[in-house]
């Protein structure tokens, strides 16, 4: 990675909207290196897609979300892949993780009510021959999340004017 | 009552601040913007401010030396040696300070004799004329120009030199303008210095924060100048600990026991956790390559290009600013005085910047901002100010 592709990405994490020519000042490079190399970022799927940072629980849409901890027997040849590809499909899934430590795979869900999370766990997931065990624990409150801090504490206290 | 014949006549002579008046006008308006501030926007990284917690929580709420924790000291003579080659004893050459205010003031009180003069760079930060004032010297204002990219020459130098000039005040990287001075400028001053048998406070405390592959050089590591050198650092740019108040300064070991003789005297030592909390700073960086500054220091520059690229597309005539977090634009061509320009921009654009005059006379016709605001704020009032120099040229 170059220094210019390591600015761009600090820049666009921060804020996805700044137009090339405001990157291509900020980072000193010519416009046509930016888009150069947010081109190819995006060609190599080191950006993935420019999307915002919602905060869902200031809205009115209604969603529970869960880490469900699983266990699982990997398969010949493919390891855990094959395994998570299966569990990474069904569209309540968020993310999915291989973890250490005393099980294998780290699964986010999201679904509007309890009963549909319930009912991922218990008609979908669970029954997947690969799964031995789950265990699930609900999200109760968001503080931080990709290094934002979901409580409004960033707040400016410098002083107007100050020498 | 009257209180006139009470008050001190030599404290009552100095103006009140030009940042004061600003102040008052800025508070009234809720929503303005303000590049107006003269600190980081950064707080202090955490592991640095969780050095405080521990410290606290662990009952270290005693005095300190006068002179500061020796573990700091240590860590600021490792510091100034593995950053600017300077070598100083940690016992008898560095004074722990409250910020590096309180190390100009113990400086000039310690060496301005009544009637000495002292050569203030101008524009410069607001509280060295005073400074001098309050310890019975006269400041001269040494004028600095935008042809010179606001660096003091050898000349101006010269030019302003008595056989009652003592000191030299050089602040690089410096607040308003953002100036820096390159090794070779600071050599031309150094011969001057050394000719005219001065000597030099430099404040370098913006020293962390100097951008597009410069480097600061500190004066005293310059040849012959560690002798007639005070060097003033602290933590407040370089590691974003403003409200900490911790500062220091290194000198001659004559020169130190003297201003640590007022220092005893009027303060006794700097707060303890904020000294915990720079030793942290300064650990943490010798340990990890200095890397929280690196991080703020990339930030700043990518948001000092976006502010100077905006001054010259709205026909500012702007120098480049290599150092500090501030640009010093020339507002001259609205025809607009400095304060105009600022009290008319808050009041109609909600944006609020510091006139250049603020900082000295010489600042006429400039104005400071600082780009240690985020991105998007910056572009808003960039956006805001382009409306109105267009107004108004």
């Amino acid at each position: 990675m170059t220094k210019l592709e390591m600015s761009l990405l600090d820049l666009l994490q921060e804020d996805c909207r700044l137009p090339l020519e405001k990157l291509a000042v900020m980072t000193g490079a010519t416009l046509g290196d930016v888009a150069g190399a947010i081109d190819d970022m995006e060609k190599r799927h080191i950006i993935l897609r420019y999307s915002p940072m919602i905060n869902w629980d200031l809205t009115d849409r209604e969603r529970v979300e869960a880490m469900i901890e699983v266990r699982v027997t990997p398969q010949r040849d493919m390891g855990f892949d094959a395994v998570a590809r299966r569990i990474y499909r069904f569209d309540e899934v968020k993310s999915v993780y291989l973890m250490s430590g005393s099980y294998d795979l780290l699964v986010l869900v999201q679904a509007r009510t309890l009963k549909e999370l319930a009912s991922f766990v218990a008609s979908k997931l669970s029954p997947l021959e690969m799964v031995t065990g789950t265990a699930t624990s609900f999200v109760l409150k968001r503080y931080k999340e990709e290094g934002v801090v979901f409580e409004n504490e960033d707040a400016d206290r410098r002083l107007v004017i100050s020498p | 009552m009257n209180y006139d014949q009470y008050l001190n006549p030599r404290i009552a002579s100095v103006p009140p601040s030009g940042i004061r008046r600003f102040f008052d006008l800025a508070s009234t308006r809720k929503n303005a913007i303000s590049l107006g501030v003269g600190e980081p926007d950064f707080k202090t990284p955490y592991m640095i401010r969780n050095a405080a917690i521990n410290s606290l929580v662990d009952g270290e709420t005693q005095y300190t030396a006068n002179r500061g924790l020796p573990e700091l000291r240590q860590e600021i003579a490792l510091y100034l040696k593995g950053r600017y080659q300077l070598s100083y004893d940690w016992n008898s050459q560095i004074l722990v300070t409250i910020g590096a205010s309180e190390a100009i003031d113990l400086a000039l009180r310690a060496l301005v004799s009544d009637g000495d003069e002292v050569l203030v760079p101008d524009p410069s930060y607001v509280s060295y004329a005073p400074g001098v004032v309050f310890a019975g010297g006269t400041p001269v204002a040494v004028t600095t120009y935008q042809k010179d990219d606001f660096r003091l020459t050898a000349d101006s130098l010269e030019k302003a030199i008595t056989p009652r000039s003592k000191l030299l005040i050089l602040p690089y990287p410096n607040n308003p303008t953002g100036a820096i001075m390159e090794k070779h400028d600071l050599e031309q001053i150094a011969r001057v210095v050394e000719r005219h048998d001065l000597l030099v406070i430099s404040d370098e405390i913006y020293s962390e924060l100097i951008y597009d592959g410069h480097v600061h050089v500190s004066f005293a590591a310059l040849e012959g100048m560690y002798s007639r050198t005070i060097t003033i650092n602290g933590f407040s740019k370089a590691f974003a600990m403003t409200g900490w108040r911790v500062g220091y300064a290194c000198a001659a070991e004559e020169i130190i026991a003297v201003m640590n003789k007022i220092h005893q005297y009027a303060i006794m030592c700097a707060p303890r956790q904020g000294q915990v909390a720079a030793q942290a700073a300064l650990r943490q960086g010798r340990e990890n390559g200095y890397e929280a500054i690196l991080t703020m220091r990339d930030s700043y520059d990518r948001r000092r290009r976006l502010m100077v690229n905006a001054f010259r597309h709205m026909g500012l005539e702007c120098f480049e600013p290599y150092g500090a977090f501030y640009v010093f634009p020339s507002i001259r061509c609205t025809g607009l005085s400095s304060e105009e320009f600022c009290s008319q921009l808050l009041q109609e654009k909600d944006v609020a910047a510091v006139p250049g005059t603020a900082f000295g006379p010489s600042g006429e016709g400039n104005i400071r901002c600082c780009y240690a605001t985020a991105i998007d704020k910056i572009n808003i009032a960039l956006d805001r100010m382009a409306d109105f120099v267009s107004k108004h040229t």
